[in-house]
C-alpha cells in the first residue's frame, strides 16, 4: 500500500473503499472536456483559428494589394473552373476591376474578425454592468432598462442597424476607419440590451439563493458580492450568448455591406465583394460565389462553437 | 385578462412614440439634404429655401416632429422627395406584394418545419432527425442572401430552370419564397422538435399510454396539443424575421415590394419613405408580439398573464 500514500486523501479513501476513481475536474475543466469531444465544435475552432491567422498576417500572406487594379487582367476565372479565362497569376481569379480575388478574400477576413470581436467586447462590458446593477439593485435603473428594452425590441435588429448606418454613415463619425467604428457602435447599441436582460434575469434568480444570503450575513459589500459571487455563477449563459453574438455581428456587417450601407469601398469585405460582384454575376459567378463560401464557412464555424459551448456548459440547455 | 389587454394596448403608444422619435432624430442627424444631389450643379439658394419651406424643413425641430407625429397617426407621411408621389400611395402599392411574399414564405416554413420537427422528435437520433437538424443549422446559420446567391447560381444560371429576377408569374415567386422561408423554417423546426421532446416526457403522456390509448391518439391529442403552445410564440419573431428578410430578398430578386423600396430609399436619402416604412414595420412587429402574448395566455391556461 505504499503507492496510496502519494495520493490525495479523497482518492486514497476511495481506493481503500475499492471505488473506481477518476481524476477530479473542476466545473470549467469538465465543460472544456465536453467541448473537446464535440467534433463539430472542434472543426469550428480550427476554421476560426485559420481565419484569425489569415486576418492577422493578411499583408504577408496576400499575394497582391487587395485594392490595386490590374485593369488588363480583369474578370479572370479561378484555376479550378477549367475556363479559358483562368490566369495562373490570379489563382482564384480577379474581379471586374482586375483586383486579385484571393488577396481580397484574405483581407476581408480581417474586417470580419474585427467586426465579430470588438462589438462583442463592448456588448460584454456594457451588458454585464447594466444587467448586474439592474438585477441587484432593482428600482429606477431596473425600470428604465426594462422600458428601454421594450422599445429596442420593437425594432428588428437589422432594421435598427440599417437606420443607424444609413443616416450616420456620411457624418464624420461614419468615416472613421472606413465606417468600421460606426459599425462597432451600431452593433453594440442594438445588442447590449439583450445581454443586460439575460444577466438581470440570472442575478434576480441567484440573489435569492442561500450562498448570497450567507455572504450578506457575514457583511460582504455589495460590490464584492456582485464581482465574486454573482458574476462567476451567471457567467455560463453569458459565454454562450457571447459566442452567438460574434457570428451575428459578422452577419450584420456582411448584410449591411451587401446592401451598400456597411463598410465603405474600397476596403474589401466579403459583403462588399458580393455587392460589387453581383453586377457581373451573369457573366461570371466566381467574384460572388467565393466570398459567399467564406461567409458560410465562418458563420457555420462560429455556430458550431456556440452550440458546442452551450452543450458543454449546461447540458440541460440542450435543444 | 381584459385589464391586461387594455394595458398592453396602451403601452403601444409610448413604444411607438419612441420608435418615431428615434427614427426622426436619426434621419435629421444625417448630413446633406435631398436637394443637393448633384454637387456640380448646386441649386440656387432661393430654390433651396423655397423647397425647404414647401416641405416644412425650415421650421424648428420640435415643431417638425410634432407635425410628423400628427400626420403619422393619420398614416400621412407626406410625399416622396424623389418620386413626387404620396408616401402612403407608394407604400400602398408595394405592401400587397411584400405581404403576399411574406405569407407564402410563412406558410411554406410551417409546411416544412412542423412535419419535420414532429418526425424528428418521434424518431430522435434517427437519420431523419439528423437530416432535419442539419437542414435547420444551415437555415439559421447561412445568411439568406448567401443562400439566395447559391440557389440563383444553381437553378437560374446553371440549370436555367427559373428566372433570376422579376415578379409576376409563379415561376418568379419560387426562389424568393423558398429563401425567405428557410430561416423561419429552421427556427420553427428546432422549436417544434424541442417542445415535442419535452412534451413526450411528461407524466400525462405516460398516463395516457398506460391507460391504453392508441399511439396516434397519444401523439396527436396529448403530445402535439401541448407541444404546439410554445411554437405559437415564434410567430412574433418570425414576423420580424420575414420583414427584415424581405429587405434582402426583394433587393436580390428585384421584387417590387416595400422591402426593396426601403433599401432604395435609403440609398436615395428619401426620408419620408424611410420614416414611413420604418414606422409601419415597427408597428407590425409590436402588433405581432402583442397578439402572440395575448393568444399565448388563451392557449395555455397554466400561464397567468397580467402579473
Amino acid at each position: 500500500m505504499t503507492t496510496t500514500t502519494a495520493m490525495p486523501t479523497s482518492q486514497r479513501r476511495a481506493a481503500e473503499l475499492n471505488v473506481i476513481t477518476r481524476k477530479q475536474r473542476s466545473l470549467w475543466g469538465d465543460a472544456l472536456h465536453r467541448l473537446r469531444r464535440n467534433k463539430a465544435a472542434m472543426f469550428g475552432v480550427v476554421m476560426i483559428a485559420i481565419a484569425a491567422v489569415l486576418a492577422i498576417f493578411a499583408p504577408m500572406i496576400a499575394p497582391y494589394d487587395p485594392i490595386q487594379q490590374h485593369t488588363a487582367d480583369s474578370l479572370a476565372d479561378p484555376f479550378f473552373s477549367n475556363s479559358q479565362y483562368s490566369n495562373p497569376a490570379y489563382p482564384l481569379g480577379s474581379d471586374q476591376l482586375g483586383r486579385d480575388i484571393l488577396s481580397r478574400l484574405i483581407w476581408s477576413s480581417r474586417v470580419s474578425m474585427v467586426v465579430g470581436f470588438v462589438p462583442t467586447a463592448l456588448i460584454f462590458i456594457v451588458g454585464i454592468t447594466v444587467g448586474m446593477l439592474s438585477g441587484f439593485h432593482g428600482g429606477r435603473v431596473d425600470n428604465l432598462l426594462m422600458r428601454f428594452t421594450d422599445i429596442i425590441y420593437a425594432f428588428p435588429d437589422l432594421l435598427f442597424l440599417i437606420i443607424i448606418m444609413a443616416n450616420l454613415r456620411n457624418t464624420p463619425a461614419g468615416d472613421l476607419m472606413g465606417g468600421l467604428v460606426l459599425m462597432f457602435v451600431a452593433i453594440a447599441i442594438v445588442n447590449w440590451v439583450g445581454l443586460a436582460r439575460l444577466v438581470r434575469g440570472q442575478v434576480l434568480s441567484l440573489k435569492e439563493k442561500e450562498f448570497i444570503e450567507a455572504a450578506r450575513a457575514v457583511g460582504v459589500k455589495p460590490g464584492r458580492i456582485m464581482a465574486k459571487h454573482l458574476f462567476p455563477n451567471a457567467l455560463a449563459p453569458v459565454i454562450v450568448s457571447m459566442a452567438f453574438a460574434i457570428p451575428s455581428a459578422i452577419l450584420a456587417e456582411a448584410t449591411l455591406s451587401f446592401i451598400g450601407i456597411g463598410i465603405k469601398p474600397p476596403t474589401p469585405t466579403w459583403g462588399v465583394m458580393i455587392n460589387e460582384g453581383f453586377v457581373v454575376f451573369s457573366a461570371t459567378p466566381w467574384p460572388v460565389i467565393l466570398p459567399a463560401l467564406c461567409i458560410s464557412i465562418v458563420m457555420l464555424s462560429f455556430t458550431f462553437v456556440g452550440d458546442g459551448l452551450r452543450d458543454a456548459l449546461d447540458p440541460r440547455m440542450k435543444i | 385578462m381584459l385589464k391586461y389587454t387594455i394595458r398592453r394596448l396602451l403601452l403601444l403608444i409610448p413604444t411607438m412614440f419612441f420608435v418615431a422619435l428615434i427614427t426622426f432624430s436619426l434621419a435629421h442627424a444625417a448630413p446633406g439634404s435631398p436637394f443637393d444631389r448633384n454637387p456640380n450643379r448646386p441649386l440656387p439658394q432661393e430654390t433651396i429655401d423655397r423647397l425647404n419651406r414647401l416641405y416644412g424643413v425650415d421650421k424648428p425641430m420640435y415643431e417638425q416632429f410634432a407635425l410628423f407625429l400628427g400626420n403619422a397617426v393619420r398614416f400621412d407621411f407626406g410625399s416622396s422627395l424623389v418620386k413626387n408621389r404620396a408616401v402612403s400611395d407608394i407604400i400602398g402599392d408595394g405592401f400587397p406584394v411584400t405581404a403576399q411574399l411574406g405569407i407564402q414564405a410563412l406558410l411554406l416554413a410551417l409546411a416544412l418545419s412542423l412535419p419535420l420537427g414532429i418526425i424528428s422528435a418521434l424518431r430522435q437520433n434517427s437519420y431523419v432527425d439528423y437530416g432535419s437538424l442539419f437542414f435547420a443549422t444551415i437555415g439559421y446559420t447561412i445568411p439568406s442572401f448567401v443562400i439566395a446567391i447559391f440557389l440563383i447560381y444553381i437553378f437560374a444560371v446553371n440549370l436555367r430552370m427559373l428566372p433570376v429576377v422579376g415578379w409576376g408569374d409563379l415561376r418568379h415567386m419560387i426562389l424568393p419564397t423558398v429563401v425567405l422561408a428557410l430561416a423561419p423554417a429552421a427556427v420553427l423546426m428546432r422549436l417544434t422538435r424541442a417542445s415535442m421532446l419535452e412534451a413526450i416526457r411528461q407524466d400525462y403522456v405516460r398516463t395516457a399510454r398506460s391507460k391504453g390509448l392508441r399511439e396516434q391518439v397519444v401523439v396527436v391529442g396529448h403530445v402535439l396539443k401541448n407541444a404546439m403552445i410554445p411554437v405559437a410564440t415564434v410567430i412574433g419573431p418570425a414576423t420580424a424575421g420575414l420583414i427584415t428578410g424581405s429587405f434582402i430578398i426583394e433587393t436580390i430578386f428585384s421584387v417590387p415590394g416595400i422591402g426593396r423600396l426601403f433599401v432604395t430609399s435609403i440609398n436615395q436619402r428619401d426620408y419620408p419613405i424611410i420614416m414611413g416604412t420604418t414606422l409601419l414595420y415597427a408597428f407590425l412587429i409590436v402588433l405581432a408580439n402583442l397578439t402572440v402574448d395575448l393568444v399565448y395566455g388563451m392557449l395555455d391556461p397554466r400561464i397567468k398573464v397580467g402579473k
